[in-house]
């Protein structure tokens, strides 16, 4: 079974989120299910409840991407979207991003890197945000939802971050 | 309010590996600063500065014996730090559960040509 608390989670320096997570599966793969629409709206449906209307993505450097989620019961829509920095097949690709009713200044800079080691697929995602206001603001804006963090599990995404990475 | 200011403070000393080290030992109980310092490769001077650093977050305080002066960790101010990390990273490992079956099942296909969309 695959274990719930393989994604690792860290804010490394001012401005930045990064999330790491290993994939068995060739990195041409997971690199498709970041690219092809049909396959991205599958997956890319944040809590129970939603879906993914619209996905449209022009993969070449200028060209843009738009997602649109709704929600299953109230209708609910909310939507992002960004242009494309850089499209290195399949390994790398830098996007700008930004809600829609985004609640935080400025755009994100997304940039998802794709390593392949015996079969298995390491993807790091960072989003860069403008000012580490808006990072925090993105933070602060989601810490009343009451998500109380278990220490135990606290204590291990604490530890699982590397003791000496790169700066 | 200050909540922002401290939220700052917070994350500016979580940034630090050796920091995230440090709160990850007092998770599992308080310890002095020699205590602390064994693990790393690290003079006691350079310890001292980071636990300053996670002391002025209020992420650590000191403990009631006077000789020790053990460093315990004050879990709920990190908690209030780490409840919003640990929701988005819950929302994402459930986007990458999908995404984990959704691979196996493209394993087993046979490839489609990449060059059409």
């Amino acid at each position: 079974m695959k274990t719930a608390d393989s994604l690792k989670l860290t804010t490394p320096g001012e401005r930045d989120l990064v999330m790491t997570r290993v994939f068995d599966a060739p990195r041409k793969l997971v690199f498709d299910a970041h690219t092809r629409p049909e396959l991205v709206r599958r997956w890319l449906l944040g809590p129970p409840g939603w879906s993914m209307p619209v996905c449209e993505i022009d993969l070449r450097v200028g060209g843009t991407f738009r997602y649109v989620w709704q929600h299953d019961r109230d209708g609910t829509k909310m939507g992002m979207g960004g242009v494309y920095r850089e499209i290195k097949a399949p390994e790398r690709i830098v996007n700008t991003e930004k809600f829609d009713e985004a609640w935080y200044p400025g755009e994100a800079l997304g940039t998802l890197v794709l390593m392949e080691q015996g079969g298995k697929t390491t993807l790091t995602y960072t989003m860069r945000y403008e000012s580490r206001a808006a990072r925090d603001a993105v933070i602060k804006s989601n810490m009343e939802s009451g998500v109380a963090a278990s220490y135990e599990r606290l204590a291990e995404l604490l530890a699982s971050t590397p003791a000496r990475g790169p700066a | 309010m200050q909540a922002t200011h401290r939220l700052d403070s917070v994350f500016a000393a979580l940034a630090d590996p050796t920091r995230r080290a440090i709160l990850a030992r007092l998770a599992s109980g308080e310890a002095s600063v020699t205590e602390l310092a064994e693990p790393f490769a690290m003079s006691q001077p350079a310890i001292s500065k980071h636990l300053k650093v996670l002391e002025r977050a209020g992420l650590v305080s000191r403990g009631r014996d006077a000789q020790r002066r053990p460093r315990r960790l004050e879990a709920k101010r990190l908690g209030e730090a780490t409840k919003w990390l640990e929701r988005y990273r819950r929302l994402w490992e459930g986007n990458y559960q999908r995404l984990d079956a959704l691979l196996d099942e493209l394993k087993t296909k046979p490839q489609t040509p990449g060059d059409d969309r």
